[in-house]
């Protein structure tokens, strides 16, 4: 402890840096090396990541292959870079969707109490009920295989879990003498709102899509290894974990075992930035 | 000014306010005391038109509300007719907003000014309420409650309204900026006719900012006169006791515990 470096916090004092604060920034930068991937993805990867190549199958870790090549000789490492990107966006639309959708129909409910409350909370324990993967994989299995259908089921599927957070601390805010004041002076609602209530708000649901990504990337990866998502050749990283199960019982696990990191990595890294946010933005000792 | 009859507030079958009647004159000062949880808030609150009365009458300057929710225009002019300074001073602030800001925020409510007047505007209400320009650029956490209440009269006061609800607004000041405060608004309410409701639990401060005082149990009105003959010669048995509890000349005075004085 007494080695730790010495930062300032935000009222000026110096404090040393616990390490958990150092987990965050960690899980930060890995979180940020993953959104750069995901941009300029396609112009770091060493090779073609769709380039076949039948002589050079299963290839083990060289110069050339640093993670070596599939089972049609496709370098690893190009196709799990090129693939951040399809494999972080669906997901992102998810949360985006959820969180902009959520947090409206949150406030919404918190401001004007009484039946529009019930009817949303309502309406949300209902969606809350039906588990969001097996709604996206039968979505998915009516409209047949892609991206979009699975993406809207679980939009919809993560509306439950921003909304009731948020609706929970906009209520609390909501009550709070200062909102009472603004009223009183006669400022205009979406004053109240744009300027108050959200931006007050908004740490809150910053941790709450921070969290929810990490899950939602689990879920379409889910629904990719399924074949329901993301199709072949594309290197979506859940189509890369079942394109190379057949190989593991082989001995060649590298596919599948490489792409499942990555995911993994991801996940990790979005729910330890979530943590750490919320202990940081919300003051929570979580 | 303000005319209230048979107000009555209930919380489920809870009564929380029970046929208060009072009405307060154009330049007026009257006290609603009464111990914790006796429903001076809620008849605030009820007159300050955020919270639905459950029965009874509320009329400012002759003309009662339309009821319904009041669109923004009505609800500025309303402003104008009456502000509260609320009883919380940590949750009375936004936060995240400059305290100068929020003066100005409700000095844009009220007033159409050019950016420069305004910005003056703002400074001669926080100069009123003896904050300077440091603290005007802080955020509430960085004030001490008595700072924080002293910013929530002067966004009150930007609204220029015509009655100024005070809920324990004066309790948590020290005693000069108190003396200041108090000068001010007895300054208001001559120069402008701003009558003033103040409501508190200390009857012994009562004789220093009101000519009249409703005294509150349960929600009742047990004692309503002249601040002089309530405290002087009190009916009911209740005024009685809160009297008694007014600390007598030769009682060692200890200090507040409240943490919020400055
Ligand atoms: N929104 C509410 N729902 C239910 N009960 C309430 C509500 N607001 C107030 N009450 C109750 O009404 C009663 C009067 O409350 P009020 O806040 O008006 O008291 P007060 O006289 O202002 O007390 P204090 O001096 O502590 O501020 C209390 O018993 C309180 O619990
Ligand atoms: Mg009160």
């Amino acid at each position: 402890m007494t080695t730790a470096p010495l930062t300032r916090t935000t009222t000026g004092r110096t404090k040393r840096t616990r390490p958990r604060d150092r987990l965050t920034l960690g899980a930060g930068c890995v979180v940020a090396l993953f959104v750069l991937l995901a941009v300029f993805g396609p112009l770091l990867a060493p090779h073609d990541p769709n380039a076949v190549d039948p002589v050079n199958v299963y290839a083990g870790p060289s110069a050339t292959h640093l993670l070596g090549t599939d089972d049609t000789g496709r370098d690893l490492l190009s196709r799990l870079i090129a693939g951040t990107r399809a494999s972080l966006a669906a997901p992102a639309v998810v949360v985006v969707v959820s969180t902009v959708l959520g947090t409206l129909l949150a406030l919404t409910a918190a401001w004007s109490g009484g039946w529009l409350d019930r009817l949303v909370s309502g309406a949300l324990d209902i969606v809350f009920g039906f588990p969001g993967l097996i709604m996206a994989v039968l979505v998915a299995a009516v409209f047949g295989a892609g991206l979009t259908a699975p993406v809207v089921a679980l939009s919809i599927a993560y509306l439950p879990l921003i909304t009731r957070v948020v609706r929970a601390a906009a209520i609390k805010e909501r009550n709070l003498p200062y909102v009472s004041a603004l009223q009183l002076l006669g400022a205009p609602t979406a004053r109240i709102w744009l300027r108050h209530l959200l931006p007050n708000l908004l740490p809150l649901v910053l941790v709450q899509a921070t969290i929810g990504f990490g899950y939602a990337l689990l879920d379409v990866a889910a629904i990719s290894f399924l074949g329901l998502g993301d199709q072949p050749p594309d290197p979506e990283w859940g189509l890369m974990v079942s394109n190379g199960a057949p190989s593991i019982l082989s001995g060649l696990p590298q596919q599948s075992l490489y792409a499942g990191i990555a995911i993994l990595i991801v996940v990790v890294a979005f729910n330890l930035l979530g943590t750490g946010l919320s202990r940081r933005l919300l003051g929570e000792n979580a | 000014m303000l005319e209230v009859r048979n107000l009555r507030k209930e919380f489920g079958d809870f009564v929380a306010v029970d046929e208060v009647t009072f009405s307060l004159p154009a330049q007026g000062s009257l006290a609603i005391v009464g111990e914790s949880g006796s429903g001076k808030t809620t008849t605030a609150r009820m007159i300050a038109g955020l919270e639905t009365p459950s029965g009874g009458h509320i009329a400012v300057a002759g003309a009662e509300p339309a009821p319904g929710r009041p669109r923004s225009r009505a609800r500025r002019a309303r402003g104008r007719q009456i502000q509260m300074v609320f009883q919380d001073p940590y949750s009375s602030l936004d936060r995240h907003q400059r305290v100068g800001d929020a003066v100005a925020e409700a000095v844009a409510l009220h007033q159409d000014l050019p950016a420069v007047r305004r910005r003056a505007r703002v400074a001669e209400l926080l100069d009123l309420v003896g904050l300077d320009d440091r603290q005007a650029r802080s955020l509430p956490k960085a004030l001490s409650g008595g700072q924080r209440q002293r910013v929530a009269i002067a966004r009150a006061l930007a609204a220029e309204p015509r009655v100024l609800i005070l809920d324990e607004a004066i309790a948590a000041l020290d005693v000069s900026i108190q003396a200041q405060i108090l000068a001010l608004l007895a300054r208001l309410r001559t120069e402008t006719g701003t009558a003033l409701l103040f409501i508190t639990h200390d009857l012994g401060a009562v004789r220093y900012v009101s000519e009249e005082v409703l005294v509150m149990q349960a929600g009742r009105v047990v004692e309503h006169g002249p601040v002089a003959t309530v405290l002087d010669d009190p009916q009911a048995p209740y005024t009685r006791r809160l009297i008694d509890s007014i600390p007598k000349p030769g009682w060692k005075p200890r200090r507040r515990g409240d943490k919020g004085a400055d």
